[in-house]
């Protein structure tokens, strides 16, 4: 036995060595370049910066299209979902397959794509001004930017969903259906509530990068829209400031926590749940 | 439900039709050609990026399977507390948004001199595809019956030799996937490849970001057209035999 | 569940397994001995590509080309590795930059005769203004910076940087997406000088950039040539090269200096100090001197030449086009000057307010 312990340490060294090299290290020296100067001086400037007019309206403008992204993926994708569920009791898993196809195809370019779609000579104002109506400013707003957001991350709210859906026991659903709920008392107490560790991580998996991209935003935005993710990154790659731009990324890195967290959280209650219904059934 | 389809294909239909336009500028409809099926061969440029993506995804889900599945190995033996946070750790790169994972490596690579290029890339793309393996395979490794493993040590088998013989062709489709899930991972990546690429190389992704500047080239519109369609094909026809394998299996029932 | 979420994950990966085989093995090149390697690092379609088939075919060198969009984007790449590049073709407040922080190393003029023999005496001059001496760089292409306007979208004549702020045209206005570029049109209109490092000025240029903001269609760097052809915009702000272009694409289109005065740049040469190939850097720099190859690129890209020799080539009728090699007399120009790092900080801030607003 020891033999075979001995092997798996063996094992274990590399990916050890691996995750302090390129996952421990590299974050701990986020956190170093956000909490000095240029001058290697400590200094707690970089994180307040975030308070600056620019940066503290790039943060809350990049929340709030980021939740509204996140909740338009949500009534899309639920819905969806359970139609998708239906059509693969009858049918096959051609409809599944239709919604995870368009992800091979770059997306940037799909994302790009929109563009074409939706400025000024673009595919629905030519439509628009043919049916003699007034064309509208779609492209470089910020509802561009949420439509990019959408188009990409809706999948990233599909799947979880669409898992926990599948898995939901029919019986159950029979069973309150013939203890006499109607659809709509079936849905609120049966399904839904069954239905949230995969609409939890839904959320979170669409939340995030909505809320720190910056190329959704300079694909769609003509540049007139800035969001936290763009100031990071123009720290770093144009204004060569890297002390800020770490600065500004951990407090980015603090709603990330606060997601995991509450991911976790949600994920220890679906495993509690589980036992529970196991030792139910025992 | 016909709407989010529409709107899930409309760009695609739209850069499809654009590979086929005559004219270079996006805006204008310059008649149909194939011109740039055939021109896109001989542009060295996209060729060695496309090149680059593909050995790049490659490299790198096939380093992150090894590491990935010893470490599955190594995190089931160790104390609970110990293995989670170890897993915790892990996961990281997965939960984290990729502006902070790419930020922190091009950090990491400034500080210790390394010059930035292909090298850059892949160990940035190994390790944010070690979680997808570790996902799939870990409970795959897990349900095994840990006696049989010892049973064959117990019978004189070299233990990797044992392992080869009983361990792996049981965790095989579990490594597949996440070696596959990992690969995709990689083909995707645009962010986390901005801040870790170096001179003169690219991949699809940061070759694109660059020439939406300046006006994407319609060669690349017929390449992504091209990888689309060949993907579309694929999946039908695994989708059909799979529907009639399944008939067939349920008619035997 | 799991077993499902598996399935799915395969759907998604199985072409992965049809792309594989496509690839074949290409990553060979580039490893192992680069003696003979040359690295280009210029602005994105700013060189005719057969050139470097030339360059190539002639000595034997082995270009690796990379493009960057601004020279805000290749500055930080170049200085976080400097001996990752060996020519680069920056912009002129650039090179005095990279020159006082010891990036690039003076030029040996001996090794250049092209250049000597065929960049004509006035732009010498002119790029003295950024590099005194003219000791670091050898000038590749210039012009200045205008209005390009739709004349079925604009039937009053264009004159003046106002017209960019008239409510008339709302949603169609381009503006340059680089700051420096972006703050040059308000200090020009104000009628200060675009090297201003004035903070009352400067906010004065921010007040009046951000009271534009809602007119603006986009703020764009290259795509507002295409844009423009496509009729996407009224009005926007470009670089002359990029205008003559546009109006062979479509025949509205027509280009003016402003009577404020304007930007004139130069894009130069230079070779990087930690350049491992400099004897490859400098003979890059005299090949793209000689007439026939600076034709080829003027024929590429359509900004004005400062090669003499290349001039004597072209046709009469090209030379007398205003909008290429205009009479440097009759308008204000002024070239970008590079400000210090504390300035451009200042800059920089100031821009991200105006982004942000």
């Amino acid at each position: 036995m020891t033999k075979t312990r001995r092997i798996s340490g063996f094992l274990g060294l590399p990916f050890v060595f691996w995750a302090a090299a390129f996952i421990i290290i590299p974050l701990l020296m986020v956190v170093w370049y956000g909490l000095t100067d240029e001058n290697g001086a400590l200094t707690f400037a970089n994180i307040a910066a975030i308070a600056q007019p620019a940066h503290a309206k790039a943060l809350l403008l990049a929340l709030l299209l980021s939740l509204l992204a996140t909740a338009v993926c949500f009534l899309l994708a639920y819905p969806l979902c359970m139609f998708l569920v239906e059509a693969q009791k009858t049918s096959n898993s051609f409809l599944t397959m239709l919604l995870i196809v368009p992800m091979w195809m770059n997306f940037l370019l799909r994302t790009y794509a929109w563009q074409s779609i939706l400025e000024k000579t673009g595919i629905i104002n030519t439509f628009l001004t043919a049916i003699g109506l007034q064309p509208l400013r779609l492209i470089n707003t910020n509802g561009a930017i949420v439509l990019g957001m959408v188009y990409n991350f809706l999948p990233f709210m599909v799947l979880p969903i669409y898992n926990v859906l599948e898995d939901i026991d029919k019986n159950v659903i029979n069973a309150a259906r013939d203890l006499g709920a109607n659809g709509r008392q079936t849905f609120l107490k049966v399904i839904f509530p069954l239905s949230l560790p995969g609409v939890i991580s839904g959320i979170t998996m669409v939340f995030i990068p909505a809320l720190t991209t910056f190329v959704v935003s300079s694909l769609l935005g003509g540049g007139k829209i800035l969001l936290i993710g763009n100031v990071i990154e123009q720290e770093f790659m144009v204004a060569y400031d890297w002390n800020l731009g770490s600065g500004l990324s951990l407090v980015l890195l603090l709603f990330i926590i606060i997601n995991v967290v509450v991911s976790v959280i949600s994920e220890r209650g679906e495993e509690e749940l589980r036992r529970r219904k196991s030792d139910a059934e025992a | 439900m016909a709407l989010i389809f529409l709107f899930m294909y409309a760009p695609i239909a739209l850069l499809i039709v654009q590979s086929f336009n005559k004219s270079k500028s996006r805006g204008r409809w310059g008649g149909f050609t194939f011109e740039w099926y055939g021109s896109l061969f001989s542009d060295e440029s996209i060729i060695e990026a496309f090149t680059n993506t593909i050995t790049l995804a490659l490299l790198s889900s096939l380093i992150a399977v090894v590491l990935g599945t010893a470490a599955c190995i190594f995190l089931t033996k160790l104390k609970k507390r110990t293995r989670s946070i170890l897993m915790g750790v892990a996961n990281v790169p997965m939960l984290n948004a990729d502006i902070v994972t790419g930020i922190s490596f091009m950090l990491l690579f400034i500080t210790l001199r390394i010059e930035f290029g292909y090298s850059t890339i892949l160990l940035a793309h190994i390790t944010f595809n070690i979680p997808y393996v570790i996902l799939n395979v870990m409970p795959s490794y897990r349900d095994l019956n840990p006696h049989i493993y010892e049973a064959a040590l117990d019978l004189g088998a070299s233990p990797a030799y044992a392992f080869f013989k009983t361990v792996l062709p049981e965790i095989l489709p579990a490594i597949l996937s996440g070696g596959l899930m990992a690969f995709t991972m990689s083909i995707d990546d645009f962010i986390i490849t901005h801040f870790t690429a170096g001179a003169g190389v690219q991949t699809l992704s940061t070759k694109i970001y660059s020439e939406v500047k300046l006006g994407i080239k319609p060669e690349m519109y017929a390449l992504s057209s091209m990888i689309f369609l060949a993907v579309l094909i694929l999946l039908i026809l695994v989708n059909r035999v799979q529907g009639s394998s399944r008939k067939a299996q349920e008619e035997e029932v | 569940m799991r077993s499902n979420m598996k399935k799915m994950v395969l759907l998604l990966c199985i072409p992965a397994l049809l792309a594989a085989p496509l690839s074949g093995c290409g990553k060979n090149e580039g490893s192992g001995d680069d003696s003979n390697l040359l690295v280009v690092y210029n602005y994105g379609e700013y060189l005719d590509p057969e050139v470097i088939d030339l360059f190539e075919e002639e000595t034997g060198y082995k270009v690796l080309y990379d493009v960057y969009e601004t020279n805000e984007i290749m500055y930080p790449k170049v200085a976080a590795n400097p001996s990752q590049y060996d020519v680069i073709c920056p912009s002129d407040y650039m090179v005095t930059r990279m020159a006082e922080e010891g990036l690039i190393a003076e030029l040996d003029m001996e090794a250049l005769p092209n250049a000597k023999k065929y960049i004509g005496q006035e732009y010498w001059k002119m790029s003295e203004s950024f590099d005194p001496g003219n000791r670091y760089s050898v000038p590749y292409l210039w012009g200045t910076v205008g209005i390009m306007y739709n004349r079925s979208m604009v039937d009053e004549e264009v004159r003046s940087w106002d017209i960019l702020w008239d409510p008339k045209y709302y949603d169609n206005i381009l503006m340059q997406d680089s700051m420096r570029d972006l703050f040059a049109v308000a200090l020009k209109k104000l009628g200060y000088s675009l090297n201003t490092t004035d903070l009352k000025e400067l906010q004065e240029a921010k007040e009046l950039l951000i009271e534009q903001k809602p007119l603006v269609q986009a703020y764009v760097v290259d795509e507002v040539r295409d844009k423009m052809i496509a009729g996407e915009s009224a009005l926007g702000v470009i670089y002359s090269g990029e205008a003559e272009y546009s109006r062979w694409e479509n025949e509205d289109l027509a280009y003016c200096i402003p009577e404020e005065g304007t930007n004139v740049w130069i894009d130069s040469w230079v070779m990087t100090k930690e350049s491992r190939h400099k004897k490859a850097a400098l003979e890059w720099i005299d090949f793209l001197c000689r007439p026939e190859i600076a034709l080829m690129n003027f024929e590429f890209i359509y900004y004005s030449t400062p090669n003499t020799g290349a001039m004597d080539l072209m046709e009469e009728e090209l030379l007398e086009n205003d909008v290429l090699f205009p009479d440097l007399s009759k308008y204000k120009l002024e070239p970008l000057q590079y400000l210090g790092k504390e300035a451009e900080r200042m800059y920089y801030n100031l821009w991200k307010e105006i982004k942000s607003a």
